[in-house]
């Protein structure tokens, strides 16, 4: 089987590719929302106990 | 208490120690992501490439290797997160209350994909996006659960306060579940009945079978490494002012 | 007001909204779509309503399939394997349509007792297989002898 005819998906291309799109940018956001929003809160909470230290 | 032999105890103080907790996840996490992407790897490469295609549908019924472990994992979630909320809700455990709120969104963003994919693999194959049958409408109203137990949570200022609140509300909520289960024998629907989960062997040929319990199971993977992620921040907000908070930010500098 | 109070405040408008929909949507399916589709067997026993429109869900009839003059209009005949119904619909038909496929059509019965359909949609069933496994299964099917 030749890539053409993989990424064709028997001419439902549109619906297989933006189906496992979506989930594929759902499941990332998920996790990159937690992580970055986790950075943030660490970052700040450091400033803070600077300040109080100083 | 008495009945629990001590290292018991023990172990279970350890466990729902939130510095405890939180080291252990750090430590597990790179397992969990490295797990995921095996199983998502070979589940995929199963799925689009080497499972043949549907007498019926074509490639089109590849939708399935997503939508259908989306489906599971939505109620799974739900499930575990009224478990987890009553645990909270019950003996006060503030890392139940946390695995209950941070499933929460995890549940929502499968329950999302099992609605949009179930949607586009509608489109090509019956000829309509949307039907308001029993299957679709009840798995509708799961969204629509997971979005009120993540907008409830936020709206409460105090979280042990609002952790009672979500657990109540994902509790009621579980009479759903059964109901979406269901929904395909009880009523007549457009959605087709259950392929793999009932007491009959499958009906799916095992060359498709195989991919789609890999991709079930990368899944999982997915949302204990998503729902730790979220726990892990939700753990900090409530504990910021701890000394183990103070003593891990005070050791990164 | 606060920034925090308008925001737990539209919090609060959001999720009244988003229950309140839900519970709508729960309520009008509840209602009037329960049952999703009637069968042929339940329209011949006449409790399908007369003059509305209501959905209707059945096999196709191997070699009903007709298509009289070259327009999209399409005549086949609907069983559950008891009773038949005749249908008529003109418009384009889902990928899945076929003779012995499960479909269900929107639209109402005309006088004659002919089903006028609006909307085809095909009804898939839960098996999947690969092509050649189905062929073979055939084969097996037509090699038994009729018992």
């Amino acid at each position: 089987m030749d890539l053409q005819t993989f990424f064709a998906m028997g001419g439902y291309a549109f619906y297989v590719w933006t189906s496992y799109g979506i989930c594929c940018v759902v499941l990332v956001l998920n996790v990159v929302v937690s992580i970055r929003k986790r950075r943030q809160f660490l970052r700040q909470l450091a400033r803070k106990q600077a300040r109080q230290n100083s | 208490m008495a009945l629990i032999p001590a290292p018991v105890v023990r172990f279970y103080h350890r466990m729902a120690s939130p510095p405890h907790f939180y080291a252990l996840t750090e430590k597990l996490m790179p397992w969990l992501v490295a797990i995921f992407v095996v199983l998502l790897a070979i589940g995929l490469y199963g799925g689009l490439y080497l499972a043949p295609p549907d007498y019926q549908q074509g490639d089109s019924y590849r939708i399935i290797y997503i939508h259908v472990p989306s489906a599971w994992m939505s109620l799974f979630i739900y499930v575990m997160m009224a478990v987890a909320g009553a645990i909270g809700l019950i003996w006060r455990i503030k890392l139940a209350e946390i695995v209950a709120i941070s499933s929460a969104s995890v549940g929502a963003s499968f329950t999302f994909i099992a609605l949009v994919t179930g949607s586009l693999w509608g489109k090509p194959m019956w000829g309509t996006w949307w039907v308001w049958d029993a299957r679709l409408t009840s798995e509708l109203i799961l969204l629509f659960l997971y979005l009120g137990v993540i907008g409830l949570y936020n709206a409460i200022d105090d979280k042990r306060t609002a952790s009672k609140a979500v657990a109540i509300l994902a509790l009621v909520g579980v009479v759903n579940i059964p109901v979406i289960h269901y929904s395909v024998e009880w009523w007549n629907t457009l959605h087709q009945g259950p392929t793999v989960t009932k007491m009959d062997k499958p009906s799916i040929h095992v060359s498709m079978l195989v991919p789609l319990l890999v991709m079930a199971a990368a899944f999982k993977f997915y949302y204990l490494i998503a729902m730790l992620k979220r726990a892990q921040l939700e753990l900090l907000q409530r504990e910021r002012t701890s000394a183990w908070v103070k003593k891990m930010l005070a050791e990164q500098q | 007001m606060k920034p925090i109070r308008r925001q737990r405040l539209i919090l609060i408008v959001l999720m009244v909204a988003g229950i309140g929909a839900g519970v709508g949507f729960a309520l009008k399916s509840f209602n009037e779509n329960l049952m999703y589709f009637f069968s042929t067997t339940d329209v011949l026993a006449g409790k399908a309503p007369p003059d509305r429109l209501f959905r209707l869900g059945g096999m196709v009839v191997k070699g009903s399939v007709q298509r009289p003059g070259d327009g999209l209009t399409v005549h086949f005949k609907l069983t559950d394997y008891s009773k038949e119904v005749a249908v008529e619909y003109t418009g384009i038909l889902p990928d899945l349509f076929r003779e012995g496929q499960g479909i269900v059509a929107n639209g109402k019965l005309d006088g004659r007792g002919v089903f006028v359909a609006d909307e085809v949609l095909a009804k898939h069933d839960e098996n999947y297989m690969p092509p050649e496994v189905k062929a073979s299964l055939k084969k097996q099917a037509a090699g038994k002898p009729v018992e």
